[in-house]
């Protein structure tokens, strides 16, 4: 499994509540959560996303509330993956719950910069920068998880 | 090699005589928790997947509590869904209007959660009920869902940070003030992935309330969970209140620690977070002026009790400032009752502020308090990120419901030692 899109950088700490606001999560729509989306964060980021880009950022991803609807707002946007240094452990669990590949990469998090193309094997937990040539490695899914995934989601994987 | 309280719980939920740190285990869960935000989802979920039955009717609770009483269409819809779901499953433990609370406040009332329990709950708060000696942890709604299905959750067993808690919180200082210390020590992911077990000759001196608190802020500091050891306190609280049996678990004498982090209570000075992290502290020493806008006393981390009467000895033959808004929230309606039967909800309305009946509502900018741009509140809630009172452009500043009270009153940030020399808490 491969993603391969341009990149959206963000910084530390970036928490639930500006990933997706709660005045929005009177609805459990895809479409409708994905249509805010970073919203209190980066208003244009709905307008610049395209289908298969990928989020990068710094510490603790996706702190603060449980909110599923985050990484749903996420994968509905059209991102492939989030790489980060180190996410919060709730937004951890759900995007992988809901089939959202996400990487732990300090190095990769760190180097690899706004708008830069980025392709990434999930197999092996490579990432590429088309941009200026670098590769990082990351810890590849055991195979369950990656089940997961490929299945789009925890509930799929199970269900007959 | 010994265990940590709460990898003693989640062995014994694991069928497992020990674990150690980063094992993956399954468990057995005693309670499934979700509100009217995160149920949806994990409604949707269960529908998605086939599954026509829950594990147990009684092990699972859904709260109505975060849009409630219904803002606008959406919620309610979202509220119908789950009125419906709890219907057709016949779900003991469905908390509607009239009687629903705030959860993390409403779950430990009612004894339903024990000490010795293992708690997932699609909301972040669900650490809260670490205070009474049980695992419990946030999740997301697929979780939720899986859990209601199956009645069992995957954990990767956590490390942790022993917390030493030494002698005894002065007057105006709470369970608020000593966990916003904390995270102002070891930052917002200080315990990313991570236990925090408090212990220490100073535990004995902290109410419920105060330990519900500090359980419920231990997610913002990227926590797992917060747990404290059962004693006297623990057990008086849980007389004809608990639901099941508890099992008392207690840390191994040699448990691992990754570090140990020591607090003198006594030393503890009220604090404040400022804007836009809840590490972000200071003490209310180092302020300064800043003014409000609005105060906002409740939630599920202040929304107790105590922290009403707290609020209203500092109201009590008071006025609200011109200028500011000052909203309370009771918790639960138990709580809201006792605050009626005390005297609490006469001064508060006669000090100018309004007394709401319980809803998460301002606490994650939802409704019944939102903030205008470039607005300022103190709040007794538990997160002061962008936005999260309502405008990108407003500000929250985390505090104790006494800070809240003062400022109130002041219509700036204020030590409540400033009004209330000689009177008593």
């Amino acid at each position: 499994m491969k993603a391969h899109g341009f990149v959206h950088k963000y910084g530390d700490n970036v928490d639930t509540d500006v990933i997706i606001p709660a005045r929005y999560l009177n609805t459990a729509s895809h479409a409708e959560l994905a249509a805010h989306c970073m919203e209190d964060i980066d208003a244009d980021f709905v307008k610049k996303v395209k289908k298969g880009d990928i989020i990068v950022a710094a510490k603790n991803f996706g702190c603060g509330s449980s909110r599923e609807h985050a990484p749903i707002a996420i994968q509905a946007s059209g991102i492939s993956c989030v790489i980060a240094e180190t996410f919060a452990r709730i937004f951890y669990r759900n995007a992988i719950n809901i089939g959202l590949p996400i990487l732990e990469c300090p190095e990769a998090a760190r180097d690899i910069q706004n708008g830069d193309e980025v392709e990434i094997d999930f197999d092996n937990g490579v990432i590429q920068n088309r941009t200026n040539g670098k590769s990082y490695k990351a810890q590849p899914f055991p195979p369950f998880i990656q089940n997961i995934i490929e299945k789009g989601g925890l509930l799929n994987s199970i269900s007959k | 090699m010994g265990m940590t309280m709460t990898q003693k719980i989640l062995a014994a939920h694991a069928g497992l005589e020990s674990v150690s740190a980063g094992q993956l285990i399954e468990a057995e869960l005693d309670l499934v928790l979700g509100n009217d935000i995160t149920s949806p989802v994990a409604i949707n979920e269960f529908e998605k997947c086939g599954a026509s039955s829950v594990f147990h009717k009684d092990k699972i609770a859904l709260v109505l509590d975060h849009f409630t009483p219904n803002k606008d269409i959406k919620a309610a819809e979202q509220c119908r869904q789950v009125r419906n779901f709890a219907n057709q499953y016949q779900i003991t433990n469905f908390f509607d209007v009239g009687q629903m609370g705030i959860e993390h406040a409403l779950l430990p009332e009612k004894g339903l959660v024990v000490p010795g329990d293992c708690v997932i709950g699609a909301d972040s708060h669900t650490c809260t009920y670490g205070a009474l000696g049980a695992f419990s942890t946030g999740v997301g709604s697929t979780d939720m869902a899986a859990g209601m299905i199956t009645g069992k959750a995957w954990f990767k067993v956590p490390s942790a940070i022993r917390i030493v808690l030494k002698n005894k919180p002065t007057k105006w200082v709470s369970g608020k003030d000593v966990i916003l210390h904390l995270i102002g020590r070891i930052g917002v992911d200080g315990a990313l992935y991570r236990s925090l077990e408090f212990t220490g000759s100073g535990v004995k001196y902290l109410s419920m309330d105060d330990r519900l608190c500090i359980a419920n802020m231990a997610i913002e500091a990227g926590a797992k969970n917060g747990i404290f050891p059962v004693d006297e306190v623990t057990l008086d609280y849980g007389k004809g209140r608990f639901q099941h049996e508890p099992v008392v678990y207690a840390a191994d004498e040699d448990a691992v620690y990754d570090e140990t982090v020591e607090i003198d209570l006594g030393k503890i000075r009220p604090t404040v977070a400022f804007p836009h992290l809840p590490e972000n502290t200071k003490t209310i020493d180092e302020v300064g002026k800043i003014k409000i806008d609005q105060s906002v006393i409740g939630s599920c981390t202040n929304g107790r009790m105590e922290d009403l009467r707290a609020a209203a000895a500092i109201l009590k033959d008071r006025k609200v400032a011109k200028d500011v808004r000052c909203i309370i929230l009771p918790g639960t309606q138990a709580i809201y009752l006792q605050a009626l039967r005390e005297g609490l909800a006469e001064i508060f309305v006669e000090a100018g502020a309004v007394f709401s009946t319980p809803t998460c509502g301002p606490c994650l900018g939802g409704h019944m308090g939102i903030l205008g741009k470039g607005e300022r509140a103190i709040s007794t809630t538990n997160r002061n990120f962008v936005g999260r009172m309502g405008h990108i452009e407003s500000e929250v500043y985390l505090a104790s419901p006494a800070v809240a009270a003062a400022s109130a009153v002041t219509g700036y940030i204020t030590d409540p030692e400033q009004l209330t020399e000689g009177v008593q808490k």
